[in-house]
């Protein structure tokens, strides 16, 4: 599965001293670039901003707070465009999938427009789910699965939208110890392999140490 | 385009009322070309002040409204305050939205049905422990107390002044306030007036109101209930508007300005009121005594509910058996025979009048419905908050007397060819459901979990496909309901339809208060049912929708 060989050279995601804060105190800076397939950890208590910085760079940050610096996606500048065309992947704590629609319909909610045709559609969903171990899953009812299966649902719904980048918010912190691992690794192997920078916000140091990229702590 | 709800739905709610009361306060300055009125004085008001008993029908509008709320408040915070949290109060919760869908002029009937002098609780009675072998003489309906048209309107607002608090008891952490009061040692109900009651009132003041000034200025329960020697003031003003001496239609404006003074004096006797209360609660608070022993007051509380409950639901159970009562005489229980006679008699006749009712219905909860998504949606795009002056604006049309405003905004569409056109109805009609479409709406669409919004837009979709794909089908329950919540309104709405429908709109509604003077129990039970059961089946449908269309979607389901 790969792709996006044209133009926009594949540098990386770029935050080019971002800076976030809220009634003039600062809540947030960070001056990083993260290449291609590498895993930048943003560590700090609650409360610290990590969220918000991730806010800022899927570009929903709340009115509330004030922003400066520039956020560069594979050399494009990014810090004017709404979210649904900034070409990030998002992944919460909660796998939040659509409750009214099935588990082929999150994914095929996901899919990315460029893959036309009912037939081809249906295929590319179907294939992501085979690929998680997951096939015959297309018709269930999102509230029946595991927590596991949940996530791997939301991973591959976001991969499907052909994200740029992965923006990950304490993406593992509510699964149990023994699919925590698991997951973990499935998502950071599929950014690694696709080549997506990923900016991961966590508390958790042994999610940090399993990233094995820089990492910059928020006070 | 979505900029323009949020300025559109005020005027939908403010301009009819303002443009009412103009239309109203020129005649009754005596300023009305149409009908010969050229020149500005006050002799409408001269006139108005020579009708009998005047001062009388002022009298009574004020006092039913005063004590209908005063007594409807009183229940519901008692209620609340000694049974929150229990088993009895989680049967009532599911009670109240039934009850309060049963139109006003049902209840009416139904209560009229039951406490006549032939009604069902003296034949519950009679002979064997009264004696009575004939109807008692006693004037039980309409008499000249207004006492029995002040039943009939607490039964009706309990509900909504249950079903207002309920929404706002978790908003200010009730249930955690009852347990730091319980710790101190107060009792339930000492504990919820000291400790809660201050910030539900803040939360429930303008519906409290709004049934103040509904309760001053009603017609259709005060034409089935009400006294009629003189009747309430509102009454009189459709009466002298309804004269055929046109000379008669200046003392209706002038009369529907006096409505609204009433109204305005029954709330400002009301803050009075309020701010006594508040004195009293001070020095009881400040005595220190915990009101450990709520016994009584506990079990006065439940008694009073249950009654109001049963009043309600008796009632429709006796527009039925009406309907189809076959022989049925004093003192029988029950009827000798059951028949469908009086089914195929007026079901042809009253076919029109449901058609225009459920057109007119469905026109303005629709309507009411969508612009209620727009603002709703605008806010959430736009990040603002509503203000107090967006919420008073809502309440204005529930709180200026219907009389007052409907009776110029009639004079307005007549002076704008609108008068009896559909498209007049439905804009009236829509000023009186968009508020509790909105109401009803608010909550559940702002505790929608945004970050499904942002997951939505993180997956490249618009604002728009997150709209129509997204937060519409999850919260397809709640926006259902507020759509069925409208329709009730619109099918509980007798005045609006009977002024502004010029008589060329008949609804099931008109049709069954029209009836009031009549008195065949048969006919009013069949028209009466059938006016109570279509908000019933609007909600049938607005739960039944969502359960088949995600009859597979386990999150889907309502909590239990």
């Amino acid at each position: 599965m790969s792709d996006m060989d044209t133009a926009g050279a594949k540098t990386g995601l770029t935050l080019d001293k971002a800076e976030i804060t809220l009634n003039g105190d600062r809540l947030a800076a960070v001056d990083a670039h993260i290449s291609p397939g590498e895993i930048l950890t943003v560590m700090g208590p609650s409360g610290s901003g990590k969220s918000t910085l991730l806010a800022y760079v899927a570009g929903f940050l709340d009115p509330v707070f004030s922003a400066t610096g520039r956020i560069r996606l594979n050399g494009l500048d990014v810090t004017a465009l709404p979210p649904e065309r900034r070409g990030m992947g998002l992944l919460f704590q909660d796998p939040l999938l659509f409750p009214h629609l099935s588990v082929g319909g999150n994914l095929m909610f996901g899919l990315t427009p460029a893959i036309k045709g009912h037939a081809a559609r249906h295929q590319a969903v179907e294939a992501a789910l085979s690929y998680v171990g997951m096939d015959d899953f297309l018709d269930r009812d999102p509230a029946t699965l595991s927590g596991g299966q949940r996530a791997r649902v939301a991973l591959m719904r976001t991969l499907l939208s052909k994200p740029e980048a992965l923006l990950l918010d304490e993406p593992f912190s509510k699964l149990d110890t023994a699919r925590r691992g698991q997951v973990r690794d499935l998502v950071f192997a599929e950014a690694r392999q696709r080549g997506l920078p990923v900016l991961l916000v966590t508390h958790d140091a042994v999610d940090a140490r399993a990233a094995g990229g820089p990492c910059i702590e928020l006070a | 385009m979505l900029r323009l709800v949020p300025a559109g739905a005020f005027l939908v709610l403010i301009g009819p009322v303002l443009a009412g009361l103009l239309g109203a306060a020129l005649p009754a300055f005596g300023y009305l070309p149409a009908i010969g009125g050229k020149n500005l004085s006050l002799g409408p008001f001269g006139d108005l002040a020579a009708m009998p008993g005047l001062l009388r029908s002022c009298g009574l509008s004020l006092a039913i409204g005063l004590i209908t709320t005063v007594i409807s408040y009183a229940i519901v915070v008692l209620f609340i305050a000694g049974w929150r949290g229990t088993r009895l109060f989680g049967a009532m919760e599911r009670l109240v939205s039934p009850l309060l869908s049963v139109p006003h002029a049902a209840a009416a009937f139904g209560l009229a049905f039951l406490i006549a002098p032939s009604g069902f609780l003296v034949r519950l009675v009679s002979p064997w422990l009264t004696g009575w072998d004939r109807p008692p003489d006693f004037l039980i309906v309409n008499d000249s107390l207004g006492l029995a048209m002040m039943a009939g309107l607490i039964v009706k607002e309990i509900p909504f002044l249950l079903l207002v608090s309920l929404a706002a008891l978790p908003q200010i952490r009730a249930a955690q306030f009852g347990h730091v009061t319980a710790s101190l040692g107060y009792g339930r109900i000492a504990g919820f007036v000291f400790g809660v009651l201050p910030a539900l009132y803040r939360q429930i003041r303008l519906p409290v109101f709004a049934v103040l000034a509904y309760a001053t200025s009603v017609v259709d329960v005060a034409l089935i209930l009400g006294p009629t020697t003189p009747p309430p003031l509102a009454v009189r003003v459709l009466q002298w508007q309804a004269d055929p001496d046109l000379a008669m239609r200046f003392v209706a404006a002038a009369g529907a300005l006096l409505q609204l003074a009433v109204t305005g004096l029954g709330l400002l006797v009301w803050v009075f009121g309020e701010k006594a209360t508040a004195r009293l609660c001070a020095v009881l608070y400040a005595t220190g005594r915990r009101g450990k022993d709520d016994k009584v007051w506990r079990r006065l509380a439940v008694t009073l509910m249950s009654a109001s409950a049963f009043i309600v639901l008796a009632g429709i159970a006796l527009l039925a058996l009406w309907s189809i009562a076959g022989l049925w005489r004093y003192p029988d229980l029950l009827p000798d025979s059951l028949t469908l006679g009086v089914w195929m008699r007026s079901l042809p006749g009253l076919t029109s009048p449901l058609i225009n009712a459920v057109v007119i219905g469905i026109s303005s909860s629709l309507a009411a419905t969508a612009i209620a998504l727009g603002a709703l949606e605008y806010e959430a795009r736009a990040g603002v908050t509503p203000t107090i002056r967006a919420l008073v604006a809502l309440y204005l049309p529930l709180l200026v007397p219907q009389i007052a405003f409907l009776l110029g905004l009639n004079v307005v569409f007549t002076w704008a060819y609108l008068d009896g056109r559909l498209v007049a109805l439905v804009l009236v009609h829509l000023v009186f459901v968009f508020p509790y479409v909105l109401l009803s709406l608010a909550d559940p669409w702002r505790a929608w979990d945004r970050r499904y919004g942002l997951m939505a837009r993180a997956l490249r979709h618009g604002p728009d496909a997150v709209f129509w794909r997204i937060r519409l089908p999850m919260l397809l329950r709640p926006v259902l309901t507020a759509a069925a919540v409208g329709f009730a309104v619109s099918i509980g709405l007798y005045l609006p339809t009977l002024m502004i429908g010029a008589g060329r709109w008949p609804t099931i509604t008109t049709e069954a208060v029209a009836l009031a003077a009549g008195g065949d129990r048969r006919v009013i039970g069949a028209t009466a049912l059938l006016q109570a059961l279509l908000p019933f089946a609007g909600f049938a449908l607005a739960l039944g929708i969502p359960a088949l269309l995600f009859r597979d979607r386990r999150a889907m389901r309502p909590a239990a």
